[in-house]
């Protein structure tokens, strides 16, 4: 073995010995990290995305539960456009719910937290009263309440005819049935209530004062300053309320008894998919439903981020 | 111009007592509105059952019976004490699990170096937005698998694995207001990330695990498309399924008990509300929680 060759063959060694402390040093320096990460990392990988690719390879089968999944194309997709008059009924039911109970919402939101923000005694106490719809509303006793309060016989009929008037049966008249539910909806504005509170926590009221000598009306103030400044607030409360709103569910299913009854005027999209996936056993079509719906919401958030520039004011 | 130069956001009216008690009137009259259904109910389960539509839109009572409640508590095969019990375990278990994981996995987050830290951020920020149903069939298949459909597993054990990322988003802001310099020094004194996480960060992280825990536990103890999905067998159903099995059995003839039945299962919740108010209310202020 020559003189360079013995060299070579050292620096080669030296090298692996290099790269293997360097790779023990990296590991040394991650191990930590992942290892406080591994649940998470456990989860996401086995339970979020793991599943997500799944359902969207099970969105081209026909799969039913019983027997192994046979791939149909875009089978599920055309016949959801073409072929599904529940589907239509339920985007349908959907969309309206969304455009009439989160602008609601919002509005009553902020006029309520508008006139919170005025220093009133007792704030602690409405803004809880505010609040409490919020926190009880997902359950299955509010449903089951708003059930009642909109029957034939129930509480706003009674209040109603002590005006002369005769309401109709609400629940169970697919003229009314779905607005019972944006009325629940709008009855839970709490919550986007005290994040609009926060917001306006953050105006300057000295930018009132400098406009009211200015002589600005409060008309004009609430144009001028309050909307501005407040809209990445308003965008912020617009986005997570629309989410929520496609992905609602407990009030339809126990208003309608789980059918998205009557004649289909209460089939929130979730339902809808709920009854093939787990009515029908139709898995394949329920998850090309699940991701018609992440579609839905991705575009609508996209929208959403790309209308910002044209009416929200981030501080610079 | 001086009177003026004083007002509030939103206050151009000359007349401030006036317009303030104006406020407080409307106020106090939305907050009848608000209350109104939730005493509606109140009322409505502690009348008695021939009284059934008679009771009309008043809150008081013709005649105050607490009948409604044991015929209620008894009124199916499986008595709610069962279902309270269940939802009360699943609900503590469930809420455990979420703020052990996922303070472990916001303390890497916000505090531990490590190869592709921000590529995990990115993609647990992203699966805040997915919605639920886009993984639930192949979870379903998965629970089916491994023979947990009919228990309480898949209620359970996903929170072990921080899945809901949202409570993970809430502490990592926490932690990252926390001094840098306090761990810097244990480092320094030789402590490893494990003992700088639960004798550093965890001790001063006690408000955010309080409102982690608070809305973890409100929200498994309302979940009802979970139970409805798993649970069959009725010795093991939550308080939702309970309910619900309960309008499906007695239509609108026992409205009264299952008025009695709907008043108890929000009672926990009414609680937390009461004692912890102000954590939950500081809690969607600063993250801006969906509920």
């Amino acid at each position: 073995m020559s003189v360079s060759e013995r060299s070579a063959a050292a620096t080669g060694t030296g090298e692996s010995a290099m790269l293997a402390r360097s790779f023990r040093g990296a590991v040394r320096r991650n191990a930590p990290g992942y290892v406080f990460l591994a649940p998470w990392l456990i989860g996401f990988l086995c339970l979020t995305l793991g599943p997500a690719l799944v359902s969207l390879y099970l969105s081209f089968t026909d799969f039913d539960l019983l027997q192994a999944p046979n791939f149909v194309g875009m089978q599920n997709y055309v016949r959801m456009a073409t072929a599904d008059p529940k589907f239509i009924a339920a985007m349908r039911v959907t969309f309206l719910y969304v455009i009439l109970s989160v602008p609601l919402k919002l509005a009553f939101a902020l006029a309520v937290a508008m006139m919170l923000n005025r220093g009133l005694t007792g704030l602690p106490i409405y803004r809880a009263v505010f609040y409490l719809p919020s926190l009880l509303g997902a359950s299955v006793a509010i449903a089951v309440l708003w059930r009642q309060l909109f029957a034939a016989d129930g509480m706003i009929n009674s209040v109603l005819a002590v005006f002369g008037i005769e309401g109709p049966s609400w629940i169970s008249n697919p003229r009314y049935s779905l607005y019972t539910l944006v009325v629940l909806s709008v009855w839970q504005f709490g919550s986007p209530m005290i994040i609009f509170l926060a917001g306006l926590r953050q105006i300057p009221t000295d930018m009132y004062e400098a406009a009211s000598l200015d002589g600005a009306s409060s008309s004009r103030q609430f144009w001028k300053i309050t909307l501005p400044l407040l809209s990445p607030v308003i965008f912020f409360n617009f986005v997570i309320q629309t989410i929520e709103a496609f992905k609602a569910f407990t009030p339809a299913f126990i208003v309608s008894g789980g059918t998205g009854g009557p004649i289909n005027s209460t089939l929130f999209y979730t339902l809808y998919l709920y009854q093939e996936a787990f009515g029908n056993f139709r898995m394949g079509y329920a998850s090309a439903l699940a991701w018609v719906l992440v579609i839905i919401i991705a575009i609508f958030t996209a929208f959403s981020f790309l209308s910002t520039r044209y009416w929200v004011h981030y501080d610079e | 111009m001086s009177d003026e130069a004083r007002v509030l956001p939103g206050q151009g009216s000359d007349h401030p007592y006036l317009r303030s008690a104006l406020s407080h009137c409307l106020l106090m009259a939305a907050s009848f509105v608000m209350l109104y259904p939730i005493l509606w109910m109140l009322a409505g389960s502690l009348r008695p059952a021939e009284d059934l539509f008679g009771g009309g839109a008043s809150l008081i009572p013709s005649q105050v019976t607490v009948n409604a409640y044991p015929q209620g508590w008894f009124g199916l095969q499986v008595n709610f004490g069962h279902f309270f019990l269940n939802s009360l375990l699943i609900s503590s278990l469930a809420t455990l699990g979420n703020v052990f994981a996922a303070s472990l996995a916001a303390y890497a987050f916000a505090r531990l170096k490590f190869f592709g830290r921000n590529f995990w951020f990115a993609l647990m920020l992203g699966t805040l937005m997915l919605p639920y149903h886009v993984t639930l069939i192949p979870q379903y298949v998965l629970f089916l698998n491994l023979g947990w459909i009919n228990t309480w597993l898949p209620l359970i054990v996903p929170k072990y694995f921080a899945v809901d990322a949202f409570f993970i988003f809430l502490m990592v802001q926490f932690f990252r207001g926390i001094p840098r310099e306090l761990d810097e020094a244990a480092q320094m004194d030789g402590c490893s990330p494990w003992r700088i996480y639960y004798k550093i960060i965890l001790p001063l992280s006690l408000p955010v695990l309080a409102t982690a825990a608070i809305f973890s536990f409100i929200w498994t103890w309302e979940d009802f498309f979970g139970p409805l999905i798993y649970v069959s067998d009725m010795n093991l159903y939550t308080v939702q399924l309970g309910l619900r099995s309960f309008v499906d059995s007695s239509g609108t003839s026992s409205w009264n008990e299952l008025f009695a039945m709907s008043v108890l299962s929000l009672i926990p919740i009414f609680l937390i509300f009461l004692f912890f108010q102000r954590l939950l209310i500081e809690g969607i202020a600063t993250t801006g929680m969906k509920r």
